[in-house]
């Protein structure tokens, strides 16, 4: 097994055990594999690869949400690409047009062109403007402003619970939206 | 939204935990049971010879297949329920109720019977048998898939099905105190179209409904 992949189990283990920046800093290390995972499926099946945002977030909410149905005695890679292909599967259904497309015929192509960074307006992005407005401030303000559940909390008089609670309705309620779309 | 934003947010929410998920399907099931009794004891009830039924083994084999099939499709749905999960390795366990039903068939063949074969195969409540264990198996598959939601499957028509199985299991569980009809080849025959029906039906729903 390759060396990342032990690394990414152990920061699962300790994030399930309560250790919040290694979940963090776990989150932060499987973006960049996601996102060219995303990169070559969109590719290999024809296509335009600047959607890949979309199932990284997508890929990214899920694991999350759906962290508990990872046995922690196993590695934790596997539990991760069965999630992704999950959703690039969906991604493309979404768009209903399966067609594969030999990746021969788009490496030269795909080569050429200028790599877009993220994209300024995500799905993620889209649907949290329909969220409820203080569930929407809440999540901005962590997300946007980086503030803590406590200064969030003290910004708009909350305890810390409810900004705990309102938070993972908001990202819960994200996740509903984007499958619903 | 840029993908660092995201997952500040997913970070900050990283104390809470979800329960797991054969706790909320158990709970799920749980709260269907009663639904599930009621109407079976409203719609059908006890036959009249219960007691002395329980001395034939043929009438004890029908709870038997029928709790081994809930049992083992209960366990083979959880573990679907995770996403790198796929039927091999567990698949057999639906073995386990199939395998007791053909040696219950081959114990009827070896045995001396008073009715004749089709006699026997066709019962007199193959159309009861039919309607009852669907009907009262819905508010149990209502609550797997309910249940089966709180997971991830990456194959949510077989997760369904399988859901499917395991309420059928429960309901052909209630159904055999009903029925009267105890040849295996009858339970072989109309317990497993009724069973297929509701598998059906699961796979149809979980299609929809434990997408993730």
């Amino acid at each position: 097994m390759r060396e990342h992949e032990v690394e990414w189990t152990d920061l699962m283990r300790s994030a399930i055990a309560g250790d919040g920046a290694a979940y963090h800093r776990l989150l932060k290390a499987i973006t960049p594999v996601l996102r060219a995972a995303a990169r070559r499926g969109l590719a290999r099946a024809g296509q335009p690869v600047d959607q890949s945002e979309d199932i990284v977030q997508d890929v990214l909410l899920a694991v999350h949400l759906k962290r508990h149905t990872w046995d922690s005695s196993a590695p934790f890679a596997p539990w991760l690409f069965a999630i992704a292909r999950n959703k690039l599967i969906d991604a493309l259904r979404r768009r209903g047009r399966r067609v594969f497309v030999d990746i021969d015929e788009f490496a030269e192509t795909l080569a050429g062109e200028p790599v877009v960074e993220t994209p300024a307006q995500t799905e993620v992005a889209f649907q949290l403007q329909s969220l409820p407005a203080r569930q929407r401030e809440i999540l901005q303000s962590i997300a946007v402003e980086s503030s803590s559940i406590k200064a969030t909390a003290a910004k708009f008089g909350m305890t810390e619970g409810a900004v705990r609670v309102a938070l993972h309705r908001g990202l819960a309620s994200l996740t509903a939206r984007l499958r619903e779309q | 939204m840029e993908t660092d934003q995201l997952i500040r947010m997913l970070a900050a929410d990283s104390a809470h935990r979800a329960r797991p998920v054969g706790l909320v399907l158990a709970m799920a099931l749980l709260v269907a049971a009663p639904v599930s009794v009621a109407m079976f004891f409203m719609g059908l009830g006890v036959r009249p010879d219960m007691m002395s039924a329980m001395h034939n083994p043929f009438f004890d084999l029908k709870f038997a297949v029928a709790l081994g099939l809930a049992l083992s499709a209960i366990t083979v749905s959880l573990h679907l329920s995770r996403p790198e999960a796929s039927l091999r390795g567990w698949g057999w366990l639906l073995l386990i109720p199939a395998g007791l039903l053909v040696g219950g068939l081959a114990a009827e063949m070896m045995l001396p019977q008073r009715l004749p074969m089709m006699t026997r195969l066709m019962g007199s409540n193959s159309r009861v048998c039919l309607t009852a264990i669907p009907v009262i198996s819905l508010p149990l598959l209502a609550a797997a898939l309910i249940g089966l939601r709180h997971g991830a499957p990456t194959r949510p028509a077989i997760t369904g099905a399988i859901a499917g199985l395991a309420s059928a299991g429960l309901a052909a569980t209630l159904y055999a105190a009903h029925c009267t009809d105890d040849s295996p080849m009858f339970v072989a025959t109309w317990y497993t179209i009724a069973t297929a029906l509701v598998a059906g039906i699961g796979a149809v729903l979980g299609a929809k409904v434990l997408r993730f």
